[in-house]
């Protein structure tokens, strides 16, 4: 097992606790940034890491901070705390059990784009975690390490939380926005991009949990120290999260380029009750279905890898599906999803994974013809590259890749 | 009469330092939650007040309310019990324990006890995936985590929770017994299909 740079507190006990945190060394490198490092500098280290984004893009996070111009101020950091894909229970676990390491992250963030308020957006289901994340900045305020003029410097930060209320579309960067600002979680246009028009429409960066949870260890230990982990394109761990018909479902944290087989058989303990393994979903409900051949099983994943296989890593959510599943059952609980979930701004997401959900509905219910699996093809092509934002066009990667790979289970349900 | 704002005079205004004083419409959420912590849901009356602190319309207040899922218009059972049935869940067996779960409180999923004590919902992902069956409760606005659930380990904590919200009289009656439903995932496509649930729109 590689060394852990996030899920420490499986180490360390006690490590959600203030006390604990600074003991094993926490804030430290806080002061050393805000004390001896020009923001810059912070930024051009984050560079160097090759530290790429967690929540599903794998944008590369240095790079994403240095768009913001520096002549409109000010300048927000917003963290992505409204984990709510299906199957990614990753930041949860940050947050519950290592969560000074990400409020360490979020301050590092802020220093390096000069912000003075942040904010954390919490999914409302997290509402437990906002509340004990408040207790925390209180802690955190009457320590000095955060509030104004900090240790000593010209620099000053507020950290804000900002609780949800149940909206999946509230992951995608624009609607989270619109949601702190008090609007429906819808998608923005883009351009103008956050970068430039972004939170109360000035300059903002939004990172995911686990990637602002990295920056500790990168600016404390060193850019070099964290690409030692990982591959050349996709440097450091990430924790992947298992479910489904394995044996042992959870979070691994595993360098970046960990095969599928590796997670699955090694550290997941294989399928329940030994059954033959038939699809890996890695990016969660967004995912297309990768028939799990050998081939595929061996595929690192990282974010170049798992491209070749038609699918994407995204937040890296790896569902396991066995040869019990019928994938045309699977189908329809990942449109349920995205129909319940479409924000309704597009016509072709509002409609389409409405009709997605009815056809699948009939197909499995035993009301369809096979004519009906066509139509269900045709509804999700029509969607394609046509949806406002990525969910719409996330809704139809099941649908597609399912009927591709996986025709016979949808003609089973059709068939008498 | 303002209740909210009296009631709340000092929460408002700290919520209201969070934002630029020329965006007070950010703060409609967390003001949304503080009346729904309150009473359990949000009322007309709140929703007026609020708006009248964010400076937008109560029908714009009302839109959010309704966008959202956790925020409730109306008052449902005092525990509502949010039961995850989304994709990684229903591989291991969540629709079945939702079904044994329903048939014991004699519900449908999104109805409440007769007594008005627990309502139960179905809800999407709650990034619990690895300790499934999983359901969160709410009671007012304070929200748990309940996980690796069997019907039998729910039905306790349900018979625990009403008692003391029903003091000097008999909890809950929950009907028979409560069945263990096993421990081991059910085949996924076997679960019993839910009446009525389907809504053809040709």
């Amino acid at each position: 097992m590689s060394e852990l740079f996030l899920l420490r507190h499986r180490e360390i006990q006690g490590l959600n606790q203030l006390k604990t945190y600074i003991a094993s060394g926490g804030f430290e490198t806080w002061k050393k940034v805000v004390t001896t490092l020009k923001p810059e500098e912070v930024l051009q280290q984050v560079k160097d890491s090759g530290l790429r984004g967690r929540g599903g893009a794998g944008f590369p996070t240095g790079v994403k901070w240095s768009f913001l111009p520096t002549n409109i101020w000010p300048h927000y950091v917003v963290a992505n705390a409204d984990e709510s894909e299906p199957g990614t229970f990753k930041d949860r676990e940050i947050l519950e059990m290592n969560p000074y390491q990400f409020i360490e992250g979020l301050m590092i963030a802020s220093y390096a784009v000069q912000a003075n308020d942040s904010y954390v957006y919490f999914r409302g289901e997290f509402a437990q975690i906002e509340h004990k994340f408040s207790e925390r900045l209180r802690e955190l305020n009457a320590k000095g390490f955060l509030g104004n003029k900090i240790f000593g410097s010209d620099y000053s930060l507020r950290l804000h939380p900002h609780l949800g209320a149940g909206a999946y579309i509230c992951g995608e960067e624009t609607a989270l926005l619109e949601s702190i600002e008090g609007k429906l979680g819808q998608p923005r246009l883009r351009p103008p991009f956050p970068a430039v028009v972004g939170l109360f429409d000035k300059p903002t960066v939004i990172n995911n949990v686990e990637t602002l949870t990295n920056l500790p260890i990168i600016l404390g230990k060193g850019p070099a120290y964290f690409r030692a982990q990982g591959t050349e394109k996709s440097p450091g761990t990430k924790i992947f999260c298992l479910s489904g018909r394995v044996k042992n479902p959870g979070n691994y944290e595993l360098p970046l380029g960990t095969t599928f087989r590796e997670l699955i058989y090694t550290h997941g303990g294989g399928i329940l009750n030994d059954k033959a393994i038939k699809v890996i979903m890695p990016a969660g409900a967004s995912s297309s279905l990768i028939p799990a051949t050998e081939a595929a099983l061996d595929t690192p994943m990282d974010y170049e890898s798992v491209p070749a296989l038609g699918a994407q890593l995204g937040s890296a959510s790896v569902i396991v599906l066995d040869e019990t599943v019928n994938v045309s059952d699977l189908v329809e609980s990942t449109v349920n999803f995205f129909e319940h979930e479409s924000c309704g701004k597009c016509t072709p997401c509002r409609e389409g994974t409405y009709w997605m959900a009815h056809i699948s509905e009939r197909i499995n219910h035993g009301k369809a013809s096979k004519e009906d699996i066509d139509l269900l093809k045709t509804v999700a092509s029509e969607m394609q590259n046509k949806c406002f934002c990525a969910l719409g066009e996330f809704s139809i990667s099941a649908v597609l890749s399912g009927i591709q790979h996986f025709r016979a289970d949808f003609d089973a349900r059709v068939e008498n | 009469m303002n209740p909210f704002k009296k009631n709340h005079a000092n929460e408002i205004e700290s919520i209201l330092t969070s934002y630029p004083p020329e965006r007070k419409r950010a703060a409609v959420m967390p003001l949304l939650h503080l009346a729904q912590q309150e009473a359990g849901y949000i009322s007309e009356e709140a929703m007026r007040e609020i708006g009248e602190i964010c400076e937008i319309s109560t029908t714009e207040v009302a839109s959010i309310v309704g966008y959202y899922t956790m925020f409730h218009a109306q008052a449902d059972g005092k525990i509502r019990l949010m039961v995850c049935t989304d994709v990684a869940c229903r591989l291991r067996g969540a629709r079945e324990y939702l079904a044994v779960l329903c048939n014991e409180l004699g519900v449908e999923p999104g109805q409440t006890t007769g007594d008005g004590l627990v309502t139960i919902e179905e809800v999407k992902c709650i990034a619990a995936c690895d300790h499934t069956p999983v359901f969160q409760s709410q009671i007012n606005d304070e929200i748990e985590y309940h996980e690796n659930q069997t019907p039998a380990r729910t039905l306790d904590w349900l018979k625990l929770m009403t008692a003391s919200m029903k003091p000097g009289e008999a909890p809950i009656e929950l009907g028979r017994a409560p069945k263990e439903a096993g421990q081991a995932p059910i085949e996924l496509g076997q679960a019993p299909k839910e009446a009525g649930q389907a809504v053809d729109h040709e």
